[in-house]
């Protein structure tokens, strides 16, 4: 008996030791070492073999998707075309104040020949002449001949004064706003891109304004990618939710028959898809000639329903629809009937209760659809390019062309920049609106 | 006391026989094969509580889907109130639900919850909030109106569930095993509120279980459910003292089972051979007669140790096993036969302790032991 109290007493002076050591300096182990560090030594091993096999991932992240992206921002700033070409001119032209009405001095012109001569000769890819007179073509639409004319004369000038030699190979040297684009263009960083992709210009007076109507044709496909990418997105939801409801309530065995139906597209090439399409709704196509058989339209009075925004929106509401589905199939699947029960159980009409108790339910898996299906859809290529025709493409159908075809790849990638803040910014308003942590992507 | 009377009522009404609920003959087939619920018929009078008992897949469920109107029955008819509902869709049926999984609706607050029927009726606002704040008390949850049904611990949420089928005060209020994702003390407690309720609101209640102490402890009459068939519709204690069939006997309580041939009747007592040629007395219940082979069914606490003189049967076991429950002592004996045979004996001071191995003489009443129908091997 005594002895078991005075145990008690010894264990109860232990723990209030404890309690004092804990209030004045930290803890310490059994062998003396503070617990803090103890317990940090002892995970720093399990936390580097994490550290080890995220690594492949974030290796593949980094090469494959930061890198390109980071380069292609840089990308779209960036031009270093007339420098390349013209060296000593590119620095040398910094030296002249625009601003102050004058034309540049002669030291400036005698280099502005010298480097037009010497870059003459130079045949290495990107560093010619022509390169340059791209470039600031791009800026001064019509000036490329202008370039290319003087630098096989270029030689010739041997001595000054430079301006009036250069006035006498072309007039057109003669005007300040020129040499304030060369000097423009001699930078090696640009936002001239930048504005071209948002339809704006440096005008007469070097200040930016709107491009001239006929040249304003980037932001009105970047609202008509927008405006068809909405209608899109809602026509996927308007027939995904139906079929997704279907799906969630019957018996496992026919829902997974119809889901495999629902997956098909997915087993097939994009391209063998959209030509279905293509042989659907062309006006020699079968829709076409089973109304025609029908009487519904004449002969004559085929539709054109494909190479325009029609078989755009119809191929793509196709394509994008197992987005739709899947993200609300398996939001739905996880809605117990007994929900709709009890709201009918407690008086609910068949329609009330869907309206307050189910719909509700499913928002989730909505807004993670159609994010889903708007965001695929602003950037979708292929479709548009095979039936939008030209009335039914996208703004990367866009980029694309300047990125293979006219090899304007800066602005190819300022495009591609905005889309992708345009994306961010809607994801943004989304993550305001729904809260990105509710979604439900199955 | 109130509630007493209440059920006083019931009874009274019963004996005029007009029942609140009433299934005719209902057959229930999901596939066309099977019958799930194979020709039921059920009285259940108004206030009265009625508990669906039975294993899983009985068809407990089925039954109060049906009265619910979410299943259509295959054949036969049900009343409510006298007036056949096989044709009112559910939500015009005004019966309040609870359901296992409670189904309050997780985008809703508790009050949102509970306003819903009242929404659904067009009550005005005001004479929601004061029904709301009422049924909240009663369930005594006033302080989580502003609450997610996420936020709440499981019995709470069991509260919701039975405040909200309560909220738009039904006359009928039907429960499909609402306690089962309850541990076992809360589950205790529960039981006794959702009676207590009753007993205040005087509501008729329709409630499923597969669990008999549940059944026992709330229930005015007991249906025992087996593969779609009543076997017994009672009270709980002529369920626990009459067993009408060997089922009902083994399902409720603890039950031992001798099996034997009736050999003799006479005044309601047959004299039974078991297979090991014992002679034993039991009360007539579900034997045509002599000749008939029986199982003979019989609670252990009604078996004595050293019984006295004039006890009818007395017979000898070995002791297999002893387990010490405190209390009592449950003692496995082999006796005629069958060694899964329990006798729980009353720890007591003055009776000398039993021994493993050793040889004990039992007794019990003719009356305690029920000749019922054959089940085969033990
Ligand atoms: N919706 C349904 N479709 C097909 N069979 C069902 C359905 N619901 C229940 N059953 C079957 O009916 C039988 C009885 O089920 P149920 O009424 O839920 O039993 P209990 O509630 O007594 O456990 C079971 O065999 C079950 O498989
Ligand atoms: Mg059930």
């Amino acid at each position: 008996m005594g002895k078991k109290m005075s145990d008690t007493a010894v264990n109860n002076m232990g723990t209030q030791a404890q309690k004092l050591a804990a209030e004045n300096n930290p803890l310490i182990t059994a062998d003396g070492i503070p617990l803090k560090q103890k317990l940090a030594k002892t995970t720093r091993k399990m936390k580097m073999r994490a550290l080890l096999l995220t690594m492949p991932l974030v290796l593949f992240i980094i090469v494959s998707f930061v890198i390109p992206i980071g380069q292609m921002l840089h990308r779209g700033f960036y031009n270093p075309a007339v420098s390349n070409v013209m060296p000593n001119f590119s620095i040398a032209i910094k030296d002249w104040d625009e601003t102050t009405g004058e034309m540049p001095s002669d030291e400036i012109l005698k280099v502005f020949v010298e480097d037009l001569a010497l870059a003459r000769k130079n045949r290495e890819v990107g560093k010619t002449v022509g390169n340059m007179a791209t470039r600031i073509n791009y800026e001064l639409p019509g000036s490329r001949s202008l370039f290319t004319k003087t630098a096989r004369r270029a030689d010739k000038i041997t001595e000054g004064p430079y301006l009036d030699e250069l006035i006498a190979i072309d007039k057109k040297w003669d005007n300040h706003n020129l040499w304030r684009t060369v000097k423009r263009a001699s930078n090696d960083y640009t936002i001239s891109f930048f504005l071209a992709a948002l339809d704006l210009k440096y005008d007469e007076n070097g200040e930016i304004s709107r491009a001239d109507p006929l040249y304003q044709i980037y932001v009105p496909i970047l609202m008509k990618t927008l405006m068809l990418s909405a209608l899109i997105t809602f026509l996927c939801f308007l027939i995904a939710y139906p079929v997704s409801y279907l799906l969630s309530t019957l018996p496992l065995r026919t829902s997974n028959l119809l889901m495999i139906l629902v997956l098909l597209p997915f087993w097939t090439s994009l391209l063998v898809r959209t030509s279905a399409w293509i042989a659907m709704l062309q006006t020699e196509g079968i829709i076409n000639d089973i109304m025609v058989y029908l009487g519904i339209i004449g002969d004559d009075g085929r539709i054109q329903m494909i190479y325009n925004q029609t078989g755009t929106v119809i191929s793509m509401v196709h394509i994008l629809l197992p987005f739709m589905i899947l993200p609300l199939y398996s939001v739905m699947k996880t809605i117990p009937p007994s929900y709709m029960r009890a709201a009918k159980s407690m008086g609910a009409t068949n329609s009330y209760a869907f309206r307050k108790v189910y719909f509700p339910q499913t928002i989730p898996g909505i807004a993670a659809g159609t994010l889903l299906v708007f965001i695929l859809a602003i950037g979708y290529y292929i479709t548009p390019a095979l039936v939008g025709g030209s009335d039914g493409i996208f703004i990367s159908n866009l980029i694309a062309d300047h990125i293979r075809k006219t090899l304007n790849w800066s602005l190819g990638s300022a495009l591609a920049a905005i889309l992708l803040v345009v994306v961010l910014i809607f994801y943004w308003m989304y993550n305001r609106l729904v809260g990105v942590d509710k979604l439900k992507f199955g | 006391m109130q509630g007493a009377e209440k059920n006083n009522m019931a009874v009274n009404k019963s004996a005029t026989d007009t029942s609140y609920v009433r299934f005719e003959n209902v057959q229930k087939s999901y596939d066309g094969e099977v019958l799930v619920v194979k020709d039921l018929n059920l009285d259940i009078q108004k206030g009265e509580f009625v508990t669906m008992l039975g294993p899983s897949g009985s068809g407990k469920s089925t039954c109060l889907m049906m009265l619910a109107g979410f299943e259509p029955a295959t054949h036969g008819e049900i009343f409510l109130d006298d007036r056949p509902i096989n044709t009112v869709p559910p939500h015009k049926r005004g019966i309040g639900m609870v359901f296992q999984n409670y189904a309050l609706f997780p985008h809703m607050t508790v009050a949102e919850n509970l306003a819903f029927p009242l929404e659904v009726r067009g009550m005005s606002r005001s004479d929601q909030e004061d029904r709301v704040k009422k049924i909240l008390d009663l369930v005594e949850l006033p302080q989580m109106a502003g609450r997610r049904p996420a936020q709440l611990s499981g019995g709470q949420q069991q509260r919701v569930a039975v405040a909200r089928a309560l909220v738009f005060e039904p006359d009928l209020v039907l429960m499909d095993e609402p306690l089962g994702a309850l541990d076992k003390q809360l589950r205790e407690q529960m039981q006794y509120e959702i009676k207590h309720i009753h007993e205040n609101l005087g509501v008729t209640v329709v409630y499923v279980t597969h669990d008999q102490t549940e059944a026992l402890t709330m229930s005015d009459r007991v249906a025992v459910f087996e593969d779609g068939v009543i076997q017994q519709l009672s009270s709980p204690e002529s369920l626990y003292e009459s067993p009408q069939n060997s089922f009902v006997a083994q399902f409720i309580g603890e039950n031992n089972k001798l099996n034997g041939v009736v050999e003799k009747v006479s005044k309601g007592i047959c004299q039974v051979r078991t297979d090991d040629g014992t002679l034993l007395h039991a009360e007539k219940v579900n034997v045509e007669g002599v000749g008939d082979k029986t199982t003979l069914s019989l609670r252990p606490e009604r078996i004595e140790l050293d019984p006295p003189k004039g006890t009818k049967n007395v017979v000898k076991g070995r002791v297999e096993e002893l387990i010490y429950l405190g209390d009592h002592i449950r003692v496995r004996m082999n006796v005629a036969g069958n060694s899964e045979f329990i006798v729980k004996v009353r720890n007591r001071a003055d009776k000398r302790p039993l021994k493993e191995g050793q040889d004990a003489k039992i007794g019990w009443l003719a009356e305690d032991c029920k000749a019922l129908d054959y089940v085969g091997q033990l």
